[in-house]
């Protein structure tokens, strides 16, 4: 359900239009420009290119190049002019074109962006919402496939967002633009154009034939800090975001489980009160992320799940990862947490 | 947006208002081309200073542009390596078959054989010729597009390909994106995909180097688009603070994807001009020169060897082809700027030199073609033996988890494990190839 504050400000009638997740990030970006002078958006090859993804096509014609352009191969100048232009009082949204190229941005990022407001006690500040595709499943080797998004919420100031359909891209993304602290917006790039049952070896569903491509027209924002339940049930309680919203999704119906599937969508912030109701209610957990495992997002799940739920819980909590390895290439697909893992976890848990 | 600084946005008094300079590239797709803005220095009118020279005496060559083989395909001037007729032959065949080697490998990405490739077509000069004036133990550290370093140094075709198609023989165990070489038995580093990281690693080791009292020097290669990246600054300070015995080559192709060297910096200065700055040697050469690049690096060589430390080499030339498979270039850039490119083709340069010495015919070049197709044909079909990408034949799955570190710990060997499980779930008949 909908909340009053996600529904579109044009209120419930507000005209739709199917949207796969570029083109609903592409829109953010747009309304954003329009609505903010202050918005300017940047990285290597976004402007007259309009980005390797394309996610901002049209942008620089639109708005002129000294709001869309392109930049010189410099994560970290990326990441630090934008800490700039925030001071000044601009509302940077720069491109990182992969996660896998985003650390040597890490000091910017980790030592300034997210320290700004604390250390000189809310004189500056650095609201910039860092964009950047992530994840793997599209023969990307290790340096276009990884999901370093624990790296993040581990870091003290920073908000960290993923998406999993282009309603929500396009609420979040607003949401995030207009927020006061830095914020990383990962994009998972293998849903850019379809969701994704985990299942490599059958066609590609474009995201026209999903019901959350429907994306009200417009400016609407979708509140930072507020998991989405995508379904309601009984059996178990399933934490994931991004892509693996969509393969668990899609395992657990295959096997006609009754659980409620939770989106995360932002992780820091987390919506603890949706997690805690939730397992408390189903009383059985799985944690799903493509991530390594090892001190991965879902080890902070698990953490909290137990701290808060411990009483409620039926049996131990699941994390289902990426293997601690780096991203293989040729064993793209033995790596990735897919139905088989999810499966298998899910059976233990129903045993249980 | 309360908390945003307070800022006026009013102009001070009768100031002007401040702008922002974006750079632009001087053709877009449709634009005709026309290069006269570039200046082309006449080849040989470059003076070569003596290799133990001081840094500062390169310097005007950072402005200039070193070139060798002129418009009537003679080698002129102080550069002329005055290089054997087989040695010459030799860097032609390798030039064309490092070519061939791409259109074959281009068009096998194309029909579905692996997922990812990078041509560098127009650049061959800039590796093969380089690496013709190295030592084949010096060390190098490659970035994505010098592949010619590797077919130079006599690294079979059949293991790159094994390599591009992450088979069951590739070297690398399939875990590396296709043409991610490594070979430390060529001098060979290990490729990244990110950018620029290789070059203080370059300087690190030509450090180690002359620590141990070796001999062997590092060179190492980067675009001009990832000159920007800090690593770069890294690599330079490090390379003068310590003298290391180092060369960095900028292969300036003026485009890093969509982005030409304007974003870069190269609107504004030259990318061999950097050697100014940090105090070293620097060279500006003609990247589709074979000639000019052999003398540079040459030159560059034989000063690190001599403890004269690090040089800085810009190689001027142009991407003739597309960043990757993955890229588009008609989308952001005149299908012009290849055919009109002043420095011409560096296999075409060549070829003409040896001709007008006598030393080589256009039959004996249109053999060369022929046999090149055939060699590269064969070691395509001997690597397709091995499989290729996604059809089955690929390394054990155990494999996936060896060398993250050197032993296998508790939970790298449970997650084998149950990778193998996994497999058997979803395919119960399966065997593992072994």
């Amino acid at each position: 359900m909908m909340t009053l504050e996600e529904a579109p400000l044009s209120l419930a009638k507000a005209p739709t239009r199917r949207l796969n997740m570029i083109e609903a990030i592409n829109d953010a970006l747009d309304i954003m420009m329009e609505r903010d002078p202050g918005v300017v958006v940047f990285g290597e090859d976004v402007g007259y290119f309009g980005g390797v993804f394309r996610a901002t096509a049209g942008l620089q014609k639109k708005y002129g190049k000294t709001r869309v352009f392109d930049t010189p191969i410099n994560e970290c100048g990326i990441i630090g002019a934008a800490v700039g232009m925030g001071a000044y009082g601009l509302r940077p949204v720069p491109e990182i074109q992969f996660a896998d190229y985003i650390y040597p941005g890490l000091d910017q990022l980790i030592s300034e962006a997210a320290r700004l407001r604390y250390r000189s006690a809310g004189e500056f500040t650095a609201p910039i919402t860092v964009r950047s595709p992530f994840g793997g499943g599209i023969f990307g080797g290790q340096t276009h496939s990884q999901s370093p998004e624990a790296l993040f919420t581990h870091v003290a100031g920073i908000k960290t967002i993923i998406p999993s359909t282009p309603h929500d891209a396009k609420g979040l993304l607003i949401a995030a633009i207009e927020d006061n602290d830095p914020v990383i917006f990962f994009e998972p790039k293998r849903i850019y154009n379809g969701p994704f049952s985990g299942n490599y070896d059958k066609p590609v569903e474009p995201w026209a034939k999903h019901k959350d491509s429907e994306v009200p027209e417009g400016y609407y924002r979708i509140p930072l800090g507020k998991a989405r339940v995508v379904r309601e049930g009984e059996a178990m309680t399933v934490l994931a975001y991004g892509t693996m919203i969509h393969v668990a999704e899609a395992v657990l119906a295959e096997k006609g489980v009754d659980a409620e599937i939770i989106d995360l969508r932002t992780l820091v912030p987390i919506d603890i009160e949706t997690v805690q109701k939730s397992v408390e209610k189903t009383g059985k957990c799985l944690i799903v992320h493509e991530a390594t495992r090892t001190s991965g997002f879902g080890a902070e799940l698990s953490a909290l799940v137990q701290e808060r739920c411990f009483y409620h819980l039926e049996a131990p909590i699941e994390r289902v990862t990426g293997f601690d390895t780096p991203y293989p290439h040729s064993l793209e697909w033995a790596y990735f947490p897919g139905p088989v893992r999810i499966g298998e976890a899910v059976d233990r848990l129903l045993k249980a | 947006m309360a908390d945003r600084p307070a800022n006026s946005g009013h102009a001070r008094g009768n100031l002007p208002p401040l702008s922002l300079h974006v750079p632009e590239p001087p053709f877009r797709p449709g634009d005709p081309v026309d290069y006269s803005y570039l200046t082309i220095p006449l080849a040989g009118a470059q003076p070569r200073p003596d290799e133990a020279c001081s840094a500062s005496e390169t310097w005007p060559l950072c402005q200039d542009l070193i070139r060798v083989l002129d418009d009537d395909n003679r080698a002129v001037g102080p550069w002329d390596p005055k290089l054997d007729g087989e040695t010459l032959r030799r860097i032609l065949r390798t030039m064309a078959l490092t070519r061939a080697f791409d259109d074959r490998m281009y068009r096998g990405q194309r029909q579905g054989k692996t997922s990812f490739y990078m041509k560098c077509t127009g650049e061959e000069a800039t590796s093969v010729a380089s690496a013709f004036a190295l030592a084949d133990d010096d060390m190098v550290f490659p970035s994505y597009r010098q592949q010619g370093i590797l077919i130079a140094r006599g690294y079979p075709l059949t293991e790159m390909i094994n390599q591009i198609y992450s088979n069951r023989a590739d070297k690398l165990k399939g875990r590396q994106l296709p043409i991610m070489y490594s070979s430390r038995d060529h001098s060979f580093f290990t490729i990244s995909g990110n950018l620029a990281t290789q070059y203080p690693q370059a300087a690190g080791w030509a450090m180690a180097s002359a620590i141990k009292g070796d001999t062997r020097i590092a060179a190492s290669w980067i675009g001009e688009g990832s000159s920007a990246e800090g690593d770069a600054h890294a690599a330079f300070t490090f390379a003068t603070v310590f003298n290391a015995p180092v060369v960095f080559n900028i292969v300036n192709n003026q485009w890093a994807i969509s982005s030409f060297s304007g974003f870069a910096g190269g609107e504004r200065a030259t990318f061999a001009a950097k050697a100014v700055g940090y105090g070293i040697a620097g060279l500006r050469v003609d990247g589709n020169d074979a000639l000019a690049v052999y003398a540079a690096m040459r030159w560059a060589a034989n000063r690190a060897r001599s403890n004269m430390g690090p040089t800085l080499i810009e190689h001027f030339t142009y991407r003739a082809e597309g960043h990757s498979t993955s890229d588009d270039p008609s989308a952001y850039r005149s299908a012009q700027e290849r055919s009109e490119w002043p420095l011409g083709d560096p296999i075409m340069r060549l070829k003409r030199h040896l001709i007008a010495l006598g030393e080589w015919s256009e039959e004996q070049h249109e053999a060369m073609d022929r046999e090149q197709i055939d060699q590269v044909k064969a070691a395509t079909k001997e690597a397709e033996k091995n499989g290729i990408l996604g059809h089955g034949l690929h390394h054990p799955f155990h494999t996936m988890f060896e060398d993250v570190f050197e032993d296998l710990p508790w939970n790298l060997q449970e997650q084998a494990e149950q990778a193998i499980r996994e497999r058997r779930i979803k395919w119960p008949t399966w065997k593992e190839y072994e």
